[in-house]
């Protein structure tokens, strides 16, 4: 006799398979060389600044859903993405406690008011790493150098500074390959930039690694692809035009790829697929609008380094984006729309 | 990834999944034997129910017209069986609503002869008796819709038939019961083409087969007749390719405007099994008593294809073929757009292609949904080229009319992509199909008020 009660579902019945919390474990997954580069290159100073990012976000993240008394969602791995970016994105010998600070915002203001996960406007690390750049700004542009010699065995005397002081620094503090060009024009060597020698925060330095990590995650169509290959593209067309315009003043379009944080920024910030467009269209338009950004902030801003404001500022003209720039649907006439 | 889309032998987007038919397609159609009571539902096809002209305690003959149609979209329904009338009563349908049905006992040891009516000749009967003849059959789309098919070949004025396009596309993961007919019934679907050519007026006709059946393929294209203006065209598989819209812009390049029909380019669609159903019973001016239908699904034992007589109840059929105790789910078509059947005591219908049984661990959905992560998963995949996530949002806020007017709602034909790539397991195609429904029933008030 066969069973009188069946379950009904709506169709498709059938499923990829493929879950968010997978894509965002695949995201960690492709961030972890980069975190594992940092700490080879600046040491424990390093590894103490990016996991204090990444414990306070994640921390935070679910002591709020506790708080509106949701279930946890720290296991969809996207806080431990807001964390491990905060980290990566920050000076090596950056204060922990600010870190920490910084972990508590991008979670808290940077997601959570939005209404979390697949809501928030901005990146949520990037809105972390404005508050503090704002708050912090002599803080956040100390740059440690890299490989020292120490690096595995002592930690910079600014890492513990108390909380709410202001840190100090020790003697030796490098100079970013960027501020270094802008505000000193002494430039680095490609080779030096491609496999991170230089100094930077914690994970911008080698851009290799980084592209190995979106390459990865590009050929498993979890992110797109389309993203950094606008930013980098606008970036190298607006920098070439300009060096070649003049080569003494402006610096080399390779030069401007692979320095400060535009691959990191470009790989894993730009890509955030939640504060990022979603047609192919606007997803080039957002591309070009971060690099072109990029470059003008670089060459013409107060500022040696541009990604962040420009990814910001790409983050919220990007619902616009989506509103006007549609896809033709199939069977139609082209509609570009203002909203 | 749309990296590569320069391929003009197809349509933008779609999805792959797997295909799950290698348990069927070598298994040649077999019947299967009659029930002992037959349960016919009057509306078995989209438009009027058919109207019965039986009365209950009378002896029918197999083939035997039992309902007339219901008007110019409706068909009527002859009997599957030589039998009795033992009850006209309401009966269940798949869609959870009640339809008046005849239940028909089977005579237990009659050869079951099929009736033969007024024959069709396709040299010389005009387009019109031949559309007459296939309203007479009781035709329908067999390929799942069910629409009158005499309807949908009716040329409007001032259009024009070029293309006769044959639908053997069969993209519905699972199914292969298509991909049979065209193994095993190539006369039939030959004289069927012959029939529709004159029927359309069109100049040619073009079969349209997946890359996964070029046996199919080389098959047909060996037993062409003389002098049939028909070719085959081999595509490369992608789901929903079987869509009249996708289909035709895979073949020819063209786009059906939004809100169209195929006849607006000068195409006509037909499914291949209803082909072959056109040229086996016009011939002989019968009935369509059976159709062919895949039974499958990790929950079935006897998987296979077999010829199954319309009204037979759903029962009977899993009882034949033998089911796992834990069945769970059952659809009747596809994977991908079938639909869950919540009783069993239902029937086969005419629109039925398969049968899918599925057990609790053979259920890959996932309960646990996640907001919208604007992946752009289903954008890359919807073939309509909407937007499923800005869609999704606003029937969560039931902006129905904004998703109807700024993001071409009701162009989504549920083809069920969206739902499949996404990650967060959001119900999209239930969102827009409630949403379609409602936006419908909106513009139907609208018009209400504006005659009245
Ligand atoms: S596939 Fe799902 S999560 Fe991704 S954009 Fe579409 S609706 Fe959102
Ligand atoms: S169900 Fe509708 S929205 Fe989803 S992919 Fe198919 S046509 Fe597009």
């Amino acid at each position: 006799m066969l069973k009188k009660t069946l379950d009904i579902s709506s169709s498709p019945h059938i499923v990829k398979g493929r879950s968010t919390e997978y894509i965002m474990k695949n995201v960690v997954w492709a961030l972890l060389p980069v975190v594992f580069f940092s700490i080879y290159s600046f040491g424990l100073n390093a590894l103490l600044v990016i996991f204090t990012a990444t414990f306070a976000s994640v921390l935070t993240e679910h002591f709020l859903c506790k708080l509106s008394k949701k279930e946890t969602t720290v296991n969809d791995y996207s806080a431990i993405i807001t964390g491990l970016l905060l980290g990566l994105s920050l000076p090596p010998s950056f204060p922990l406690w600010m870190t920490f600070v910084g972990g508590v915002i991008g979670i808290a203001l940077g997601k959570y008011i939005f209404g979390g996960l697949g809501y928030n406007v901005f990146n949520p690390a990037l809105v972390a790493r404005a508050v503090l750049q704002a708050a912090f700004p002599v803080a956040i542009t100390t740059w440690h150098p890299a490989f020292l010699a120490d690096r595995f065995t002592t930690v910079s005397e600014s890492v513990f500074t108390f909380p709410f002081m202001e840190p100090h620094y020790d003697a030796i503090s490098g100079a970013t390959p960027l501020s270094a060009f802008k505000f000193d024009g002494v430039s680095t060597s490609t080779m030096e930039l491609a496999f991170g020698q230089v100094s930077g925060s914690a994970g911008e330095t080698c851009a290799i690694i980084i592209a190995l990590g979106g390459i990865y995650l590009i050929a498993r169509n979890m992110m797109s692809w389309r993203i950094p290959v606008a930013v980098l593209l606008s970036a190298f067309l607006l920098s070439g035009a300009l060096y070649i315009f003049n080569n003494e003043l402006y610096p080399s379009p390779v030069f401007m790829l692979l320095s400060g944080g535009l691959m990191l920024g470009a790989v894993f910030m730009a890509t955030d697929m939640v504060s990022s467009p979603i047609t192919p269209l606007g997803l080039w338009v957002y591309g070009a609008i971060i690099g072109i950004l990029t470059i003008v902030i670089r060459v013409w801003g107060g500022l040696s380094e541009g990604v962040m404001y420009s990814i910001l500022l790409a983050n919220a003209i990007s619902p616009h984006i989506d509103s006007v720039i549609k896809n033709r649907v199939y069977g139609t006439k082209r509609k570009i729309k203002a909203a | 990834m749309a990296f590569f889309n320069f391929h003009k032998n197809t349509f933008k987007h779609g999805i792959h999944p797997p295909e799950s038919k290698e348990e069927t397609n070598k298994l040649p159609i077999k019947q299967f034997p009659f029930p002992p009571v037959i349960i016919l539902p009057m509306g078995q096809h989209i438009g009027a129910p058919s109207q019965i002209v039986v009365r209950e305690g009378q002896e029918v003959h197999r083939g035997q017209l039992l309902a007339k149609a219901g008007g110019y979209v409706s068909v009527p329904l002859h009997a599957p069986v030589s039998g009795t009338i033992r009850k006209i009563a309401n009966v269940p349908t798949i869609s959870g609503k009640m339809s008046q049905g005849i239940f028909l006992e089977a005579f237990p040891s009659s050869t079951q002869e099929v009736l033969e009516g007024e024959p069709i000749d396709p040299d010389t009967a005009t387009p019109e008796e031949i559309l007459q003849g296939i309203q007479n059959a009781g035709i329908v789309g067999l390929g799942g819709a069910a629409f009158p098919t005499h309807v949908k070949l009716k040329v409007p004025d001032g259009k024009k038939c070029e293309t006769l396009i044959i639908n053997g596309i069969e993209c519905e993961p699972y199914l292969t019961t298509d991909h049979r007919v065209m193994l095993e019934q190539e006369t039939d679907i030959f004289t069927g083409i012959k029939y529709l050519l004159k029927a359309t007026g069109a100049r040619k006709a073009i079969i349209g087969i997946e890359s996964n059946k070029q046996d199919a393929a080389n098959h047909l294209n060996k037993y062409i007749p003389e002098g049939l203006p028909v070719s085959v065209q081999v595509l490369p598989v992608k789901y929903p390719q079987g869509a009249e819209k996708m289909l035709v812009t895979a073949t020819l390049g063209k786009e059906i405007p939004s809100g169209k029909l195929p006849i607006e380019v000068g195409v006509v669609v037909v499914n291949v099994a209803t082909t072959a159903e056109i040229g086996r019973l016009l011939p002989h001016g019968q009935g369509i008593q059976e159709r062919v239908i895949t039974i499958t699904g990790p929950g079935v034992r006897k998987k296979g294809n077999y010829t199954i007589p319309i009204g037979t109840p759903l029962r009977f059929v899993l009882e034949q073929v033998g089911v796992d105790e834990e069945i769970s789910e059952v659809y009747m078509g596809g994977p991908m757009m079938g639909v869950a059947v919540s009783n069993l005591d239902i029937s086969i219908v005419k629109g039925t292609s398969g049968i899918l049984v599925f057990t609790k661990k053979d259920i890959k959905r996932s309960p646990k949904t996640y907001p919208c992560i604007k992946c752009g998963a289903c954008v890359d995949a919807c073939p309509i080229l909407l937007n499923p996530s800005k869609l999704g949002i606003l029937a969560k806020f039931e902006a129905y009319d904004e998703m109807a007017s700024n993001y071409n709602l009701m162009d989504c034909f549920e083809c069920g992509s969206c739902s499949y790539v996404c990650p967060s397991h959001i119900p999209l195609v239930q969102y827009f199909r409630l949403s379609k429904r409602i936006v419908r029933k909106r513009e139907a008030e609208k018009k209400e008020k504006v005659n009245a």
